[in-house]
C-alpha cells in the first residue's frame, strides 16, 4: 500500500497580511494511498492545497513530485505535472454542456477546429468511469449540484493524473453518490494514484482513507495511519481540546418553553417547488426541517423568506396575515435567513467584514437612518468576540476569511437585526467540527432567548440534537411531524425514506 | 503616519495624479507660459482654468457614471442625454420661456426621465445595461433632432448663458458647480449607508437582495442620478456654445466618462467605487486634450495619445503588472 513518496512537501510557509496561514508544514503522499487532510477551518488545509496546485506561491519550503522539484506558479503548471484538483465549490461553466466542461482547456481538435465527436466520446468515457448516467450534451447548470460535482470529478479524472486532490467533494453528495465516489477512489488507488481527500465527515475519513495528516492553526500536528488512530483522539488533535458533551435531544425540555406563534403557513404552495405545506413556529422553539436532497427544504425556506413568491397559501407573522413578496418585506417583519449557498447568496466578497455584518440591520432601518460608525464598530466588536470570528480586523474583505468564519459573520449579520425568527439552511455545511459545535451551541442560546429557529440540515443527528420538533419533507411535500420522544434518528430516517427505503 | 503614506501609495488615485503632474511638467518645458493665470475684470483666465472649465462636463458625467458602474452596470446613453437636454432647454427658450428656473427644471426633468427609462429597463425588465442604454444612445439623438426640428438652435438668454460661461468668485461657474456636486455626492453617499448599498449591489446582487436591500430600487436610482448628471452637463454644453446641436452635442462623451471612471480606479465589474478617482481621472483626460491643443497636435491624431494614456494608467493599476514591476525593482523575475 505505501510505496515511495509520490509527493513531499517540506517546511511550507505562507503568510497573508496579518495572518500566518502556514508555518513549516510537512506533508507526504505516497503513490497508491488515500490520504485524508484534516483540520478545523482556518487550519490551513485550503491554503496548503492552493500552494500545491500553484494558486498561491509558498514563501518558504520545497515541493517535490516523484522526486523532482515542482515549480507550479500557475494552476496549469500543476495540472501538467499531473496534479488534478476538484474544489469544494464547483468551478465549472454552468452555461456549457457537460461534455464541453469536461473538455474545457484541453479540447481535442486541429487548427483551432474542435473535434466534437472526440469531445463527446471523452466525456462519455469519463462519466462511465464514475458510473454516472448523465447526458454529455446536457447543460451543466441544469443538473443538480451533486451531479455538477461529479462532473467536476470526471473532468479531473480525465487528465492523466498522478495525484488527485479532492477538496470536500462529498459536501453536497447523497449517500449513494458518496459510495460511488469511494468506489472510484479505491479503483484509482489500485491504479497507483495518490489521492488527497479533504472532508469534514469523519465517517468518510474512516471509510476510505489509509493515512491522515492533521493541521491546526497553520502548523502540522502529525501524520497517522488511519487504522491506528481512534476517532476520539483524532478529534482531540484537530481541535487541540476535548469536545464538549453532545447535547442530548431537546424535544422534551422544550415542550413547556414554546410560546406564541411567530410564523405560520397554511397550504403554502409553489409550482415545482413545494406542495401544500402547513407549518407553525413558536417563540423559543427550534423547528427542524429534515428531508433528503431535493425534498423541498430550501424551497420552503425561500418561500417563507419571500425570495420566491408563493402561488397559493397563507402566511402569518405573529398572527397577522402578511403578503411577503421580497426578502426586504421579510427582514422588516423580523425574519432572517442564512442561505446554504454562502458564496453566491451570502457574502459580499469584496466588502469588509464590518459592512457584511451590518448590511441587513442597515437595510432593515432604511438607507437614510444610517448607523453611526461607532455603533457599527461596537456591533462588530461584540459579534467578533461573541462568535469567536477569526479575522485580522473588521476592515478586511470578507473573502479573505475561511469558510467557517464567513459563516459566522453571516450569522452575526442576522443576529444584529434582532430577528423574531431565523431560518438556518445548512449552517454547518462545509465548516469544521469546532465551528459546528459553536453554531449548535448558538442555536440553543437563540432558543433560550426566545427566538424562533427553523433549522435545515442534511445530517439527521444534527436535527435530533438541536430541534425541539421536526418537520419531514419528501418529494416536495410535508410527510410528517415528529415531536417528543419520537424525535430520534430512526423515526426521522423512516419518515424521510418513506415507503420505498432505497430510492428518493 | 507611515501607514497613511503606504495607503496613499497603494491608492488607485496615485497614478492619474502622477499623470497630471507629468503633463504639467511637459507643458511647462515646452510652453513655459502654461501655468500663467491672468486676472481680468476680477475673473481668472489661463490654461489651467481652461482645463478645469472644459473638463467640468466630463467631471459631472463621470460622477453619475461612477455610481452606475459601481452597481455593475454602464450607461452608454449619457452623450445622447446631453443632446436631448440641450435641445429641451433650447426649445423652451425658443418658445419664449423666460424663467431660468423653468428652463433648467425642464432640462433636468428630461435627463432624470431618460435615466428612469434606463433604470426600469435594467432593474425591472432585466435587460443587460449595455443593451438597455444603447437603445437610448441611438434613439436619443433622434429625439433631440425632433426637438430641434433638425436644426442647430441658437440660444439667446443671458441667464442661461451664465450657466456655461459665467464666473463665481473669480472661477468659472462650471467648475464650481462640478466641485459642489462631487462634495454633495460624497456627503450623500459616504456619510449615509447609500454608498455601501450601491457597492453591495455591485459586489453581489443576489446576496444583497437576500440581505433585504431593495436592489431594483437602488439600481433605478443610480440611473436616474446618472441621467440627472447628464442633464447638468447638457445644460452647460448648450449654454457654453450658445446653441443646441442635436448631432454633435455630447458626442463620444459617454466614452470619456467611462474612461475617467476606469482610470480613477473603479472596476467595471462593479462593487467598490471611488468618487475622488473619477474626479482625478476626468481631469487627467481633459489635461491631456488641452496639452495636445497647446502643442498643436492635429485633432485627427489626438485620440492616439489619449488611448496610450488610458492603457498606461490601467496597466499601472493592475496588480499583476505592479507585481511584475516590483520584481524588476528587486532585480529578479516575479511570478
Amino acid at each position: 500500500m505505501s510505496a515511495a513518496p509520490l509527493l513531499t512537501l517540506r517546511g511550507i510557509g505562507k503568510r497573508f497580511p496579518g495572518v500566518i496561514a502556514l508555518d513549516g508544514v510537512d506533508f507526504t503522499v505516497r503513490a497508491g494511498e488515500i490520504h485524508a487532510l484534516l483540520g478545523e477551518n482556518g487550519a490551513g488545509k485550503s491554503t496548503l492545497i492552493k500552494v500545491l496546485t500553484g494558486v498561491y506561491e509558498a514563501d518558504a519550503g520545497e515541493i517535490k513530485l516523484a522526486g523532482q522539484p515542482l515549480r507550479a506558479n500557475i494552476p496549469a503548471d500543476a495540472e501538467r505535472a499531473g496534479i488534478s484538483t476538484v474544489y469544494q465549490e464547483v468551478n465549472l461553466v454552468p452555461s456549457l454542456s457537460v461534455a464541453e466542461n469536461i473538455a474545457l482547456g484541453r479540447q481535442p481538435g486541429r487548427f483551432g477546429f474542435l473535434n466534437w465527436r472526440a469531445i463527446r466520446r471523452h466525456a462519455r468515457e469519463a462519466l462511465a468511469r464514475l458510473g454516472l448516467d448523465c447526458d454529455p450534451d446536457a447543460e451543466l447548470g441544469s443538473l443538480s449540484i451533486a451531479l455538477q460535482q461529479m462532473v467536476a470529478i470526471a473532468r479531473a479524472l480525465d487528465l492523466k493524473a498522478r495525484l488527485l486532490i479532492l477538496d470536500e467533494p462529498t459536501a453536497s453528495l447523497d449517500e449513494k453518490e458518496v459510495a460511488d465516489l469511494f468506489a472510484v477512489m479505491r479503483r484509482l488507488r489500485e491504479q497507483g494514484l495518490g489521492i488527497v481527500f479533504v472532508t469534514h465527515f469523519l465517517d468518510q475519513v474512516y471509510a476510505v482513507s489509509d493515512r491522515i495528516t492533521v493541521l491546526r492553526n497553520g502548523t502540522l500536528v502529525g501524520e497517522y495511519l488511519t487504522a491506528e488512530l481512534p476517532r476520539l483522539s483524532l478529534v482531540g488533535k484537530m481541535l487541540g481540546r476535548d469536545l464538549a458533551e453532545p447535547t442530548p435531544g431537546l424535544a422534551n425540555a422544550a415542550e413547556n418553553t414554546a410560546g406564541a406563534s411567530v410564523l405560520s403557513a397554511r397550504s403554502l404552495s409553489r409550482k415545482g417547488a413545494l406542495h401544500s405545506l402547513d407549518l407553525d413556529v413558536r417563540r423559543g422553539e427550534v423547528l427542524g426541517l429534515a428531508g433528503l436532497l431535493g425534498s423541498g427544504r430550501t424551497e420552503t425556506a425561500r418561500l417563507l423568506f419571500g425570495i420566491d413568491e408563493r402561488d397559493s397559501g397563507e402566511l402569518r407573522v405573529k398572527g397577522a396575515p402578511v403578503a411577503l413578496r421580497s426578502p426586504r418585506d421579510a427582514v422588516r417583519l423580523g425574519l432572517a435567513f442564512c442561505s446554504e449557498d454562502r458564496k453566491s447568496e451570502g457574502i459580499l466578497p469584496n466588502l469588509s467584514v464590518r459592512e457584511n455584518l451590518i448590511i441587513a440591520l442597515q437595510a432593515k432601518q432604511g438607507g437614510w437612518r444610517t448607523l453611526a460608525r461607532s455603533e457599527q464598530d461596537r456591533l462588530c466588536a461584540h459579534y467578533i468576540a461573541a462568535l469567536r470570528i477569526k479575522t485580522a480586523d473588521a476592515e478586511v474583505p470578507i473573502r479573505t476569511l475561511s469558510g467557517g468564519n464567513q459563516q459566522k459573520v453571516l450569522l452575526a449579520r442576522w443576529l444584529a437585526t434582532q430577528p423574531a425568527l431565523i431560518i438556518l439552511d445548512e449552517p454547518t455545511r462545509g465548516i469544521d467540527i469546532g465551528a459546528k459545535a459553536e453554531i449548535e451551541q448558538l442555536i440553543g442560546k437563540l432558543r433560550a432567548e426566545g427566538i424562533a429557529v427553523i433549522f435545515i440540515s442534511s445530517e439527521i443527528e444534527e436535527i435530533v440534537r438541536n430541534s425541539t420538533r421536526a418537520l419531514v419533507l419528501r418529494e416536495r411535500r410535508p410527510c410528517g411531524e415528529i415531536a417528543g420522544d419520537k424525535l430520534n434518528v430512526n423515526h426521522l430516517m423512516k419518515a424521510m425514506a418513506g415507503g420505498h427505503t432505497k430510492h428518493e | 503616519m507611515t501607514e497613511r503614506v503606504r495607503q496613499f501609495l497603494r491608492s488607485p488615485v496615485l497614478w492619474p495624479l502622477a499623470g497630471i503632474a507629468l503633463l504639467l511638467i511637459a507643458n511647462l518645458i515646452l510652453k513655459p507660459g502654461f501655468l500663467n493665470i491672468t486676472v481680468l475684470d476680477g475673473h481668472l483666465y489661463g490654461l489651467p482654468i481652461d482645463v478645469l472649465n472644459r473638463g467640468a462636463k466630463t467631471l459631472i458625467l463621470a460622477l453619475g457614471m461612477t455610481l452606475v458602474i459601481a452597481t455593475g452596470g454602464v450607461d452608454l446613453s449619457v452623450g445622447s442625454v446631453v443632446a436631448i437636454t440641450g435641445a429641451v432647454a433650447a426649445a423652451l427658450i425658443g418658445q419664449g420661456t423666460d424663467s431660468l428656473a423653468l428652463i433648467v427644471a425642464g432640462a433636468l426633468g428630461a435627463g432624470a426621465l431618460a435615466g428612469l427609462a434606463n433604470g426600469l429597463l435594467v432593474a425591472r425588465l432585466g435587460v443587460q445595461p449595455i443593451v438597455a442604454t444603447l437603445i437610448l444612445m441611438v434613439a436619443g439623438r433622434g429625439v433631440a433632432q425632433v426637438l430641434t426640428d433638425g436644426q442647430v438652435l441658437i440660444i439667446k438668454h443671458p441667464g442661461f448663458d451664465f450657466l456655461g460661461n459665467g464666473f463665481v468668485l473669480g472661477l468659472p461657474f462650471t467648475i464650481v458647480c462640478a466641485t459642489l456636486l462631487y462634495l454633495a455626492a460624497h456627503a450623500a453617499l459616504r456619510r449615509t449607508a447609500g454608498g455601501m448599498f450601491i457597492e453591495a449591489v455591485g459586489d453581489n446582487p443576489e446576496a444583497s437582495r437576500f440581505a433585504g436591500l431593495a436592489t431594483a430600487r437602488i439600481k433605478i436610482l443610480v440611473y436616474v442620478v446618472c441621467g440627472f448628471c447628464a442633464a447638468i452637463a447638457g445644460i452647460m454644453e448648450a449654454a457654453n456654445i450658445g446653441a443646441a446641436d442635436a448631432q454633435r452635442a455630447g458626442e463620444n462623451m459617454e466614452l470619456d466618462a467611462i474612461f475617467a471612471v476606469v482610470v480613477g480606479g473603479t472596476a467595471l465589474a462593479g462593487g467598490r467605487f471611488l468618487l475622488l478617482g473619477s474626479f482625478v481621472g476626468a481631469l487627467l483626460l481633459q489635461m491631456l486634450i488641452t496639452t495636445m491643443y497647446n502643442l498643436g497636435v492635429p485633432p485627427a491624431v489626438a485620440p492616439v495619445p489619449k488611448a496610450l494614456l488610458i492603457l498606461t494608467v490601467c496597466l499601472l493599476q493592475s496588480d499583476r503588472t505592479r507585481r511584475w514591476f516590483g520584481g524588476l525593482w528587486r532585480g529578479k523575475p516575479a511570478s
